[in-house]
């Protein structure tokens, strides 16, 4: 990841990115490409992992980072269980869940805000992107 | 309308039953088998917060799930029951004869288990649990997703290597 010196300073550790399949490399890969701060995520996928193997490598990965923010894709999917259930016993740990690219291009360019701001941001940024586009109505 | 799918999956409710399987099926309810989560409220309500509010939430330990099956077999909405391990299910399908077919959607690598499937890692003892309950009349179709193929156990031994 490159080291971009008009970038603020990384706010806090790594954010980690848990998603199916390659989904979360991709993402991550895409910030790095779009904002050159690719580096404020660590991504995990839960790919042919069961439920208690996606426990072990996201609680390690989180203990390893000390991360705060856990961004998952899928409400109803087994990453976002295995993040959920590390809230038990993470006092201020945060999970996000229905990730997509603005809300982690906005979490990427968070400057200095606090991990609760950054996070509320991101997720204000991720839901107003979702919107429907139509083709100009016909002229007749 | 009975319960449309009963299924083992080690990932329990997770994105190929509430999404893969339950959107097609217009999913009402889900029944997770495992004594371990009807006996934690955490856990409960772990799932309760991630599945979508229109669908109806029940957990039960193979003793409720024996109990309640004919209530949830009567209800008008769709239903997926899933286990988390073969064994939860053989042990409810001993004492439900109603159960006749049961779907292994996924089991992953563990010591001791070799892989049959992308999806698919059984130990020897899960695949004499599979077979016996196969021999009891219960048909087992191995199959993740419902645009997969469906498969028969006995279609996987050829296919099996060590993990």
């Amino acid at each position: 990841m490159s080291d971009n010196p008009s970038s603020p300073t990384p706010a806090g550790p790594q954010a980690i990115v848990l998603a199916h399949g390659d989904v979360a490399h991709a993402m991550v890969a895409a910030v790095e490409l779009i904002t050159g701060r690719g580096d404020r995520f660590s991504p995990l996928s839960n790919q042919n992992l069961g439920a208690a193997e996606i426990d072990a490598l996201l609680r390690e990965r989180v203990d390893a980072l000390g991360a705060k923010v856990i961004f998952t894709d899928l409400p109803a999917g087994s990453c976002n269980f295995a993040a959920c259930r590390l809230l038990k016993d993470r006092p201020g740990l945060i999970v996000v869940t229905g990730v997509n690219l603005p809300a982690l291009l906005q979490y990427a360019t968070r400057g200095t805000s606090s991990d609760a701001d950054a996070v509320a941001e991101a997720v204000a940024r991720g839901g107003s992107a979702l919107r429907i586009l139509t083709g100009r109505p016909s002229a007749n | 309308m009975p319960i449309d799918l009963y299924r083992i999956d080690d990932r329990l409710i997770h994105g190929q039953v509430i999404v893969g399987w339950g959107q097609p099926m217009d999913l009402g309810f889900v029944v997770l088998v495992d004594d371990e989560v009807a006996d934690s409220e955490w856990e409960r309500e772990l799932y309760r917060m991630g599945v979508p509010p229109e669908v109806g939430l029940y957990f039960a330990s193979v003793d409720d799930a024996v109990a309640h099956l004919e209530e949830w077999r009567a209800d008008a909405r769709h239903g997926i029951l899933v286990t988390g391990d073969v064994d939860t299910m053989r042990r409810l399908t001993e004492r439900a004869p109603a159960i006749r077919e049961v779907d292994v959607g996924g089991i992953h690598y563990r010591t001791g288990r070799t892989e049959r499937l992308r999806y698919l890692f059984l130990s020897a003892d899960e695949e004499q649990a599979l077979r016996a309950m196969e021999a009891r009349g219960v048909a087992i179709i191995v199959r993740d997703v419902p645009s997969a193929r469906p498969l028969k156990l006995g279609e996987l031994s050829g296919a099996a290597k060590t993990a």
